[in-house]
């Protein structure tokens, strides 16, 4: 696993020189350099646990010739395709809670659109530097994060009560019957929003951030958290990839492949899950989004181009 | 069959069998038209030699060069190998909005007014998006 970083990172490093004169290729090598990208990406960002998306949109928008604009709306896709995927599964056996979701996905879906929006209007060098600094904090973000299986939540908060999110879940794992509710909901909503914009901004797709707000932040279960974070996705990511694809930034020699690829990695990824070791995992990913980032960030200040 | 599938609710069971339909026929349209764009099966609109010279372009000035529409100018050109695949890619996009639509009577007749509202005001914000009225077609 570490020489498939390290292969990784070669890639990277050697890919802007051939990007910088996309024309002196065939044009096939680039979809097929894609799928394979993105494939990897697959396998790596189901065992990271942290989806494809956030790893795609940095590299793909560092490392190969096309513009950012393309490469976010690719990486909205692609969350999306993801998302809409998994959805259905996590939400016949209870691991996502459609309850739960909506509200935050309602608020989350109108900050994607001013997010798509504000991507396509600001200037490329300041998405593309403003990108570098998120991803940056991205890492800080999954470095420093910690985790709670079920969170203690005292009291539910009025409107978390108004709203009823609470309930009960299986755990297939603990085989055991979990109740959860929900604290802290006005300050979820903000959160929400917030996400949301990012993920138009960017087309980062945000099961990043919206794990530990539901977990750390509103006190749900972490389980339920990842599933019900799947079924925002699902939902976000729709209101921002209309905005792209209305706008016309929509390539299919770059989302077909790379959907396919992270579609197909991931369920490789999910094969692996119990042979590989999650932390070796976890420090090849931000090994990656560090350079990325680092490569956004310069790109966008305009020094390394 | 979840033994504990009893306790989600009705509501959930439906969207995740539509959300699951419409998500299988979105991925089946989207690679069907791919494979037929990249084996030159339909002649596309911009041509791979042109792509390779504007896609490092900002988008708008990428839809000049290329004569692209914005907005839904695409369904005029979706015989052409590369604007086929807009149609797998708005079907994935659709599939939300068609999951809510189905969800929101469930929700009226269950008489839950507030979620009933929150499925109305998600499906007026995804339809104006699909629209293009907020500044997505220039």
């Amino acid at each position: 696993m570490s020489r498939l970083g390290l292969i990784l990172l070669a890639l990277v490093w050697a890919a802007p020189a051939a990007a910088a004169d996309a024309t002196a290729v065939p044009w096939w090598i680039w979809p097929a350099a894609l799928f394979a990208v993105s494939f990897v990406l697959g396998i790596v960002g189901v065992l990271a646990g942290v989806g494809g998306g956030v790893l795609f949109v940095p590299i793909v928008g560092g490392f190969f010739p096309f513009h950012l604009d393309f490469v976010r709306a690719a990486g909205l896709l692609l969350a999306l395709s993801g998302a809409l995927s998994a959805a259905p599964g996590l939400l016949r056996s209870g691991l996502a809670s459609m309850r739960l979701a909506m509200p935050l996905a309602l608020i989350g879906s109108v900050t994607s659109i001013a997010g798509a929006m504000l991507g396509l209007a600001l200037p490329t060098n300041v998405v593309q530097t403003a990108l570098g600094a998120t991803i940056l904090a991205i890492v800080l973000l999954m470095w420093r994060a910690q985790k709670s299986a079920y969170p203690d939540v005292p009291a539910p908060d009025p409107l978390g009560a108004a709203l009823r999110l609470h309930g009960v879940f299986h755990d297939p794992a603990a085989d055991r019957d979990v109740e959860w509710c929900v604290h802290r909901t006005p300050l979820g909503l903000a959160t929400f929003a917030g996400i949301g914009l990012l993920a138009g901004l960017f087309g980062l797709g945000a099961g990043w951030a919206n794990v530990p707000a539901l977990n750390l932040l509103m006190g749900v279960p972490l389980k339920l958290s990842v599933g019900t974070s799947g079924f925002v996705l699902s939902v976000v990511d729709t209101s921002a990839a209309w905005v792209y694809l209305n706008r016309g930034a929509v390539l299919p020699v770059l989302v077909a492949p790379s959907i396919v690829g992270v579609m197909l990695g991931a369920k490789i990824g999910g094969r692996l899950l119990r042979v590989v070791h999650a932390s070796t995992v976890r420090k090849i990913v931000i090994g990656l989004l560090l350079v990325a980032g680092a490569r956004a960030l310069l790109k966008g200040l305009g020094i390394w181009n | 069959m979840n033994p504990h599938e009893d306790r989600i609710p009705h509501v959930q069971r439906v969207y995740a069998r539509w959300l699951d339909w419409g998500t299988h026929i979105g991925l089946a349209i989207l690679i069907g038209t791919f494979v037929a764009y990249v084996m030159d099966l339909a002649a596309p609109h911009v041509s791979f030699d042109q792509l390779t010279r504007i896609w490092s372009l900002p988008v708008d000035q990428y839809r000049a060069a290329a004569a692209a529409p914005a907005g839904w100018g695409w369904v005029s050109l979706a015989a052409r190998g590369d604007f086929m695949n807009y149609v797998g890619i708005a079907f994935l996009a659709l599939v939300t909005i068609v999951c809510y639509l189905r969800a929101l009577p469930i929700f009226l007749a269950s008489g839950d007014r507030v979620y009933s509202l929150i499925a109305a005001v998600e499906i007026a914000v995804l339809a104006i998006a699909a629209a293009g009225i907020l500044g997505g077609a220039h």
